[in-house]
């Protein structure tokens, strides 16, 4: 395994994530602020909120890009085309699993069986983070891909 | 001006308008949708009793209104307790609800008795919390509304609503039926929405890129089309309904729990009351001045210091016509009058944010100026009208931008100098920007101010040169000098400067003096008179007690006054309402020396008798029944009032009126004058 690789590739791909989420937020396309959604885990402050998260997301991305090259050295794959499949598929995971886990997971999150309460006022996002726009699974989708494919390409380069 | 609480001596003169019983109304429901009876025994003129009607043929007047805001945006309730008008996440947004501009169309939300009730109304004293108090012959209830997070404070350590309304309502005696219905439309009613349950989250409705959330204590029922809900409850004695309207453009947005409502309440009634108590005037008038403040804080944009003519659009000034406007934006033209009202109530925040807008706001067209702006600075939308739109009472077109954002007033460059003059008077603080800001502006002036312009009243007439905007050039120049002979002006060619205030001088004395009218004119060389040239005074060019500035007030009352006492603008072939703000200009012309301090007194005492039962003024005042007509409630007019209020304590207390003019123009500096 190339540790400065995948430093290196890890890091590009979470910020490619980051942009095309935020992007995604910016054009309409969602209502979703993953790093806000984050951070809130930690403060209920709205704006260190949004920068302890941002912080969180970027970590998370990092380390969490591991498990994609410990795959690209398993199969001995490494290709755009192949990051972007585990991109997907762990999106997919995110969107079904993940976000009906998440009024359990976090600690300020209402739920739909129980409603808000004075420490859980967040709005969940619902089956597919449909709560939060409609198109938020679509971004999701490309957010990932996009990450898988960018620490695919960038990895394969390096191996 | 006398700094700190009121003396108890005077308390006995003030008008309490919070709870007036002169001022409340009453309201007869029927059915569904509610008609005024008014008990009023305020202006001779007062509306006669109604009898109810059918719904789709009944409009609340334009007076029914209540506003509730937060500082960013603002919401009208009827006294039928419908909210008809809401834009968020800004003033100037799409609305949500939009009854106000038609019945059918618009869109409301509803909370009143399901049979006929009386109603009366007020704010919780200094603050802008409503409270409609419905009686019926079973019972009495109170509806409480507001809007949280006006104040940034509340928005930083907890969880907080984008934007909220927040309505309860509580049965005090007896037992009492309520309706609550729930109609929200799109982009000014032009599509339905599709609402969802979502669990025990509360209903759901997206628009845009927003997303609205209504939770209530009470299960409403979701249309089959998805577009309404609806619910009829009886309250029994101490029982209570809570309410959370909720928006935001940003996920996960925040559900506050309805338990909490009642604190919110109290915390959001004491932040108002915080801010209220420290208006710092002690005259008589105390209670219609801390309205008036808190209905113009109201109306300003607390994330850049905007303050709005009006949150409405298209309330019209002829009932009828299409004299409809859209005023959700910001005019330079009412910016000395606003940073004086600010800055004398002891308002420095809002003045110096205010101040900041303007100079910040105006940066992309300086030297030049626009007449009005968005909130955040930009030129105002285009105009377009709305034509799905009845209008209010069918006074079409509705429009939303405004065409007068093209035209050119040259009166706005005296203005904005004005208000940085009084600012840096105050002790203010006139930075290396602001100077070279004023000093651009200042050139402009000396380049175009013989041009003819639009002027103040913005006809869509053409052009013409008006006295008005000549007055406001002098006012330009007048008060760069004076920055400049003080040290706060640097750079500033200060004789050139002299020399154009005094070719500006000659040139209204000469060519807007009339002769044979005795009295200055509106237009250079012509027999054309407006209130306007009440403000020669008030600007510091006349003396208000000067032979021609008596003549001049004598002619606008004959040509412009109303038998009522009322003050029309300006003539016009087919009459609008008498212009509300005229008058109070009328009462300070009046204090600041143009008649007797009680002469003032008692027609500013008049004017208050024009309010509404909760002390809320529209633009323009019905010639005949004293009706509001208009955008509502209208800061213009509000800050009219505090002008006039200060100017008439300043000559009370023998203090110096409007410090920012030349000394020569304020003569009751000394003794205190008694009546």
């Amino acid at each position: 395994m190339n540790w400065t690789s995948w430093l290196f590739s890890g890091f590009l791909a979470t910020l490619a994530l980051s942009t095309i989420l935020s992007a995604s937020q910016g054009l309409g396309l969602t209502r979703m602020n993953l790093p806000y959604l984050i951070g809130t885990f930690f403060t209920p402050e709205r704006e260190k909120a949004r920068i302890y998260g941002f912080a969180a997301h970027l970590l998370n991305g990092w380390v969490f890009s591991i498990f994609y090259v410990l795959v690209f050295e398993n199969v001995r794959l490494a290709a755009w085309w192949f990051g972007a499949l585990l991109g997907l598929a762990q999106a997919l995971f995110v969107l079904t699993v993940g976000m009906s886990l998440m009024p359990g997971l976090h600690p300020r999150m209402a739920s739909e069986r129980l409603g808000p309460a004075t420490d859980r006022q967040l709005e969940p996002p619902g089956f597919m983070a449909l709560h939060y726009g409609y198109q938020t699974p679509l971004s999701i989708l490309i957010g990932h891909a996009v990450f898988g494919a960018v620490l695919g390409a960038l990895y394969h380069l390096a191996v | 001006m006398q700094i700190g609480r009121r003396a108890p001596w005077r308390r006995r003169f003030r008008v309490d308008l919070s709870i007036s019983v002169a001022t409340y109304c009453r309201v007869l429901h029927q059915f569904n949708v509610p008609d005024r009876l008014h008990v009023s025994e305020g202006p001779p003129e007062t509306r006669p009793p109604e009898t109810a009607r059918p719904a789709a043929l009944s409009w609340p007047k334009i007076d029914d209104y209540a506003i509730v805001g937060d500082c960013r945006s603002a919401a009208l309730v009827a006294c039928s307790g419908a909210i008809e008008w809401l834009c968020w996440p800004r003033f100037d947004k799409a609305a949500i609800f939009a009854a106000l501009l038609d019945r059918e169309k618009g869109g409301h939300w509803r909370i009143s008795p399901s049979g006929p009730s009386s109603v009366i109304r007020r704010y919780v004293p200094d603050s802008n919390v409503l409270e409609t108090h419905f009686s019926t012959p079973s019972g009495s209830a109170v509806l409480t509304d507001l809007m949280t997070g006006g104040f940034n404070r509340f928005r930083l350590k907890e969880f907080v609503p984008d934007h909220e309304i927040i309505r309860r309502v509580r049965c005090i005696a007896g037992e009492m039926e309520f309706d609550i219905d729930f109609l929200p439309r799109a982009f000014y009613g032009k599509s339905p929405v599709r609402i969802r349950q979502i669990g025990k989250l509360g209903l759901q409705f997206a628009v845009g890129a927003g997303v609205y959330w209504l939770r209530s204590s009470l299960s409403l029922s979701v249309t089959e089309r998805g577009d309404a809900a609806h619910a009829r409850v009886l309250l029994h004695a101490g029982e209570s309904l809570h309410f959370s309207f909720s928006y935001a453009e940003e996920s996960p947005s925040v559900l506050p729990p309805l338990d909490g409502v009642d604190p919110r309440i109290d915390r959001s009634i004491e932040a108002w009351r915080d801010w209220g108590h420290r208006a710092n005037y002690d005259g008589r008038y105390r209670d219609p001045v801390v309205r008036s403040a808190l209905a113009l804080k109201l109306m300003s944009y607390s994330p850049s210091g905007a303050i709005i003519a009006a949150p409405t659009t298209s309330l019209p000034e002829r009932i009828g016509g299409d004299l409809n406007w859209d005023y959700r934006f910001c005019w330079l033209r009412d910016a000395s009058f606003t940073t004086r009202a600010l800055l004398e109530l002891g308002y420095w925040d809002e003045a110096n944010d205010f101040l900041e807008w303007m100079l910040q706001a105006t940066h992309l067209t300086q030297p030049e100026l626009r007449i009005l702006y968005s909130l955040h600075g930009h030129i105002a939308p285009v105009e377009r009208e709305l034509d799905h739109l009845s209008g209010y009472q069918g006074s079409r077109p509705v429009r939303i931008g405004n065409a007068a954002r093209d035209q050119l007033q040259l009166d706005v460059y005296g203005e904005v100098i004005d208000a940085a003059a009084q600012f840096a008077f105050h002790g203010g603080n006139l930075d290396h920007d602001m100077q070279r800001v004023l000093v651009g502006l200042g050139n402009y002036v000396v380049k175009n101010w013989d041009q003819p312009d639009e002027g103040i009243w913005e006809p869509r007439s053409g052009r013409q040169n008006h006295t008005h905007s000549r007055l406001l050039c002098w006012t330009a120049m007048d008060r760069l000098v004076r920055l400049a002979e003080r040290g706060m002006l640097r750079h500033a060619p200060i004789e050139r400067y002299k020399q154009n205030a005094e070719s500006i001088r000659r040139q209204i004395e000469d060519r807007a003096w009339n002769e044979s009218l005795q009295s200055y004119v509106s237009v250079l060389d012509s027999d054309l008179l407006d209130a306007s040239l009440l403000l020669l005074s008030w600007y510091g060019f006349a003396e208000a007690k000067s032979p021609r500035m008596k003549t001049t007030y004598r002619a606008i009352r004959k040509t412009l006054g109303t038998p009522n006492g009322l003050l029309y603008r300006h003539l016009q072939s087919i009459p609008e309402g008498t212009f509300a703000i005229c008058s109070f200009w009328e009462a300070e012309y009046l204090a600041l020396g143009g008649g007797s301090l009680q002469e003032a007194r008692d027609l500013f005492e008049h004017l208050l008798k024009y309010a509404n039962d909760l002390g809320l003024y529209a633009e323009e005042f019905d010639a005949t029944t004293g009706s509001a007509l208009g955008n509502f409630p209208q800061a213009f007019t509000h800050v009219g009032l505090i002008g006039a209020a200060l100017s008439i304590l300043q000559r009370e207390q023998g203090e110096r009126q409007l410090a920012h003019r030349p000394p020569s123009a304020s003569h009751h500096g000394g003794a205190q004058e008694k009546l």
